[in-house]
């Protein structure tokens, strides 16, 4: 609804120029990267984990497709060994969670650094260009990111899977139960630690796959970009999108709509003229009023049942 | 995990009044400690047993060992006539016995239909195993019908029940999922008179309709005398007295219990 709200103040502010199709497809330029960890992200925040490393995730996966391209394998081979790889990601991050019990906080900030300077060492601090496909006109290149409404559009589809799968399905359940009593869960017999260690693969492959997508999408990769920008918006989509860091309450969809709120404001605010500068103080405005919302919507509700 | 729910009142495979678990000479200790010292007990079919004593006296730890929880020392498990010894809860449920335990195991962001097929969910086809909801929905309506739990609506969240309600869904999930014996170690906890009254009505309601045997442990003896047909006591990690309910009074016991205490006492200065 706020997105709504200020999409619409957008629109009235600037005109056409917001609504124009270049400006509207600079927003969802901001919302991919954003929506595409957020959403992933959400599965464990619902769980009452955290995975820190996502944003550096997708960056990392489309520097190992890169990577094997250049030594020659084919493409399609080289984009699955990039899935695989932070599909590894993790379930490492996940394996080390519930084995060793260090806090996901903890074990995802170190693999942040780790694989940022993974990328910093393979590639010399050089960037990686060209990037295959990202100048192609076929059909195939489109879809994977030249055409600019690809990216936003793969978000979409795998916000409508995570979706289904956290409200309808019995993983889904399974990852709410884990989330909202950790101990119930695992005495009615949830594998609580499966479910963890294969919510940190999902939260890794989402996040790798629109990685892929995105540099296609800017056709080259950026040695020096840091993940954890990328990590700090996604949460605060999340939180936008309802999601409580306790743990047994989030939604998919929510964060999706977190994620085109902050691109809608970060392009609404630069399309009239608010220096980019400002946006930063309107984001943590608007997470903070959101909390609030959401804390006090559910006091309100819990308040009316109680009588 | 299959698609096809349990039938709601299987044939008892034991006549009632047989013995359905026999516990004989279990022992445990948790380093020096000695927590149990011998227990003999017997739960016939269709019968709630109450599990009485001090703090300390070993309730909770008997009942750990038979849910699978703990291992015992010494001593063997019947069930059926047949000795068991569980490695695992999950082990122990598949023999047919599940435990409510003092935490109350409900998820409170979960409909009440989602908590009563947790671990069980009914799925479709397809490799996603997307939720039956509206079978689920409708199973536990008609479950929770036959076994007179009241509550607000199956969608409610767990968040949104009564204390006394939360813990009846408990009970009924464990029964639903026990096809023999159901573990009860303080269901009446932090309970007020009312919802004592519903868990306690619901209890005997199960026990009455003879499919499950029921082992409760509670420390209020008004509570105990009307739930149980039987009860024993505990003391220093051994059962020292077993007595039908009908057959005895509270002062009776309480009697009995002091005397034993006696008794212990003299043989341990005897000894000493």
């Amino acid at each position: 609804m706020i997105t709504i709200a200020l999409f619409v103040y957008f629109a009235i502010r600037a005109g056409s120029s917001f609504t124009g199709e270049l400006s509207l497809s600079s927003a969802a330029g901001y919302a991919g990267p954003i929506g595409a960890i957020a959403v992933g992200e959400v599965l464990l925040l619902v769980l009452a984990e955290i995975d820190l490393s996502a944003g550096q995730v997708f960056l990392f996966c489309p520097w190992v497709m890169y990577w094997m391209h250049q030594d020659g394998l084919p493409l399609v081979i080289a984009i699955l060994i990039a899935l695989l790889a932070v599909c590894l990601v993790g379930a490492i991050n996940g394996l080390i969670t519930v084995r060793l019990e260090v806090p996901s906080f903890v074990t995802t900030l170190a693999m942040n650094f780790i694989l940022y300077g993974v990328v910093l060492v393979a590639s010399n601090d050089l960037q990686g260009s060209p990037i295959p496909l990202s100048s192609g006109t076929d059909f195939i290149s489109q879809l994977m990111g030249v055409w600019k409404w690809s990216e936003i559009l793969w978000v979409l589809a795998i916000t409508i899977v995570l979706s289904v799968l956290l409200t309808r399905s019995r993983f889904g359940v399974r990852i709410v139960a884990t989330g909202g009593n950790l101990v119930g869960a695992a005495e009615a017999g949830v594998p609580i630690r499966r479910v963890k260690v294969w919510c940190f693969i999902l939260c890794s492959f989402v996040a790798g796959l629109v990685g892929i997508v995105d540099a296609i999408k800017y056709g080259t990769l950026d040695p020096g970009n840091f993940g954890v920008d990328y990590i700090l918006y996604a949460v605060g989509a999340c939180v936008i999108g309802g999601t409580a860091l306790t743990g047994g309450r989030g939604t998919v969809v929510g964060a999706f709509i977190g994620a085109i709120l902050i691109g809608v404001l970060q392009d609404g605010l630069t399309v009239i003229g608010v220096s980019t500068n400002e946006f930063f103080i309107y984001v943590g405005v608007v997470i903070i009023i959101a909390m609030a919302l959401n804390v006090q919507f559910d006091r309100i509700i819990a308040r009316s049942r109680a009588r | 995990m299959s698609a096809t729910p349990q039938p709601v009142e299987p044939t008892p495979p034991v006549p009632a009044g047989a013995p359905v678990l026999e516990v004989r000479g279990v022992t445990k200790s948790f380093g020096v400690l000695r927590v149990l010292n011998g227990i003999d007990l017997t739960l016939r079919q269709g019968e709630v047993l109450g599990l009485v004593g001090d703090n300390g006296a070993g309730k909770s730890t008997l009942v750990k060992i038979l849910c699978g929880f703990h291992p015992p020392d010494a001593g063997e498990i019947l069930l059926e006539g047949e000795r068991v010894s569980f490695s695992s809860v999950e082990a122990a449920r598949s023999a047919g016995i599940e435990t409510v335990y003092q935490d109350l195991a409900l998820i409170p962001q979960l409909p009440v239909y989602q908590n009563l097929f947790l671990g069980h969910e009914l799925t479709r086809l397809g490799p996603l195993r997307l939720l039956n909801k509206s079978e689920m929905r409708k199973l536990t309506r008609q479950y929770l019908d036959d076994i007179n739990v009241n509550v607000p609506s199956v969608d409610a969240e767990a968040e949104q029940l009564s204390g006394g309600q939360r813990q009846a869904v408990a009970v009924a999930r464990a029964v639903r999922a026990a096809s023999k014996i159901l573990l009860l170690d303080e269901p009446l906890a932090a309970m007020g008179a009312r919802e004592s009254r519903l868990i306690i009505d619901l209890v005997k309601d199960l026990a009455t309709s003879g499919r499950i045997s029921i082992i409760v442990i509670d420390h209020n003896y008004a509570h105990l005398f009307e739930l149980c047909d039987r009860l024993n006591v505990m003391q220093g990690g051994r059962i020292t007295i077993d007595q039908e309910v009908h057959q005895t009074s509270i002062e009776e016991l309480t009697e009995l219990m002091v005397s034993s205490y006696r008794r212990q006492l003299a043989q341990a200065s005897a000894g000493a």
